[in-house]
């Protein structure tokens, strides 16, 4: 196995091409307390062999666009089960372009109705997932999305 | 421009993809390093460690948020495991360390240790640097929760804290040898918890103990035995008061350069290894290997003899 690990090492020409972990940020902003899902979603991309930044409830979108500059995510996964998904999400975006960050993907989770969805779509949300999301597909889904690109 | 040059400019977004870079290891990531070296050696650089929920993220939260309040500009480095099966990570200090958000003082970053043991990941050393060159004045290393054996940091840093908090083992646990013996200074947590004043009278013993044996001279460091309570942030000044201490130990002392170069002749051992690994495996192939590891565990040879017969081969 060590040898395994030794020998991908020194294939590294190809290697270098491209990045060698996702890194993604799972942020819950907003009040609302409810950070099961987020954890959940942080947990199945952890298993999918993403690096997870998991920073808590109450952020400020200030506090994640910051968060993720830091730590030069590919990603940011918002949750919200508030009902405030709209003006958060937006916010979020917009201090990404500010910041200068605008490949960063953004996905969002929560309890987000079909309307929404399509006008966060549109906004450029690259995946909303709701409360029956199968969590490894959303795992498939996202790695599919980042490594597109 | 360069990114080593926007970074030195003080540029967040150039600072965090040279870490990036660093941390995947490639030829950016050489030339990056080449253009900061120069820059480093001026920072303090604090390890912290200790086992797993002993407090370590809630008081590197606290001492930053101290040091910030003396126009002290801090880096962290937070490493946290990565799993051994899926090779991903989950990186959980930033929450409790939400207190500073949006100090342009204050750079944090997340590690995972990537298969790495020692309780520090491959490149943290080389992410301490690239804080160091862009001018914190402070690096805090966190450690990957510690176990007994994780004694890597004490390489790293030139000042390590070890945590401990009430109820995680007996007198016994703290003699044994390890974690323990790399403190400069020791903290015992959660002091506002039943059994703290005897877990620091247990540990009070072990340093006694410790700066007896050998022949180290009278004006050898004696590690403290300090109380604090992260939650709110009692004692974390005094700690600061011993670890900016020791800093002037050090350079009183001269132990500071010779710590460093001994900082830097394992640095480039290790890399001297890694690149003489590299190169011979890259000439002898994977398929040269597999028939050795196959003929080792059929007993048809020892690995010692195989070892031999594959370097005299290369000759």
């Amino acid at each position: 196995m060590h040898l395994e690990l030794f020998l991908k090492d020194y294939d590294k020409g190809a290697e270098n091409l491209m990045k060698e972990r996702l890194r993604i940020l799972i942020a819950k902003p907003g009040l609302d307390g409810h950070d099961r899902g987020a954890k959940v979603i942080a947990r199945a991309l952890r298993d999918a062999g993403f690096e997870v930044i998991y920073t808590g409830l109450r952020q400020t979108p200030e506090m994640i666009v910051e968060s993720a500059l830091q730590e030069d995510v590919d990603a940011v996964g918002l949750s919200i089960l508030s009902g405030a998904h709209m003006t958060l999400v937006s916010r979020v975006i917009d201090e990404l372009h500010s910041a200068g960050l605008e490949h960063i993907q953004v996905f969002v989770g929560g309890i987000i109705p079909d309307e929404d969805t399509v006008a966060l779509k549109e906004q450029g949300v690259a995946g909303v997932f709701g409360p029956g999301a199968n969590t490894e597909a959303a795992a498939d889904f996202i790695r599919q999305r980042l490594t597109e690109s | 421009m360069k990114l080593a040059t926007k970074a030195l400019n003080g540029n967040r977004y150039a600072l965090a993809r040279i870490i990036s870079l660093v941390e995947d290891d490639g030829a950016n990531a050489r030339s990056a390093l080449a253009n900061l070296y120069p820059h480093t050696g001026q920072a303090h650089i604090v390890g912290v460690t200790g086992a797993p929920g002993t407090g370590k993220s809630t008081l590197v939260n606290q001492l930053a948020k101290f040091l910030r309040t003396q126009d002290i500009t801090v880096g962290v480095v937070a490493v946290d495991p990565s799993s051994p099966f899926t090779g991903g990570a989950l990186l959980g200090d930033r929450v409790r360390m939400r207190d500073l958000a949006g100090d342009p003082g204050v750079f944090i970053r997340s590690m995972a240790s990537r298969g790495s043991l020692g309780g520090l990941a491959r490149a943290t050393s080389d992410v301490v640097k690239v804080l160091d060159a862009v001018g914190f004045a402070v690096v805090l290393i966190e450690t990957v929760g510690a176990g007994q054996a994780e004694v890597e940091i004490a390489r790293t840093a030139h000042t390590t804290i070890v945590i401990e908090a009430p109820g995680m083992g007996d007198e016994v646990q703290a003699l044994k040898a390890g974690l323990m013996e790399i403190a400069d200074v020791l903290v015992v947590n959660k002091a506002d918890r039943p059994g703290a004043a005897n877990t620091a009278r247990a540990l009070e013993m072990v340093i006694d103990r410790n700066s007896t044996r050998g022949e180290e001279s009278e004006d050898a460091w004696i590690p403290s035995i300090l109380q604090t309570i992260a939650l709110d942030g009692a004692g974390v000044p005094a700690m600061w008061e011993m670890v900016a201490a020791h800093r002037e130990y050090l350079r009183s002392t001269g132990l500071w350069t010779e710590k460093e170069r001994a900082r830097i002749e394992t640095e480039m051992l290790n890399i001297l290894q890694n690149e003489l690994l590299d190169q011979l495996l890259a000439r002898v192939g994977e398929e040269q290997m597999e028939t050795w590891i196959g003929r080792i565990a059929a007993r048809d040879v020892d690995v010692y003899t195989a070892v031999r017969a594959i370097l005299e081969g290369e000759k």
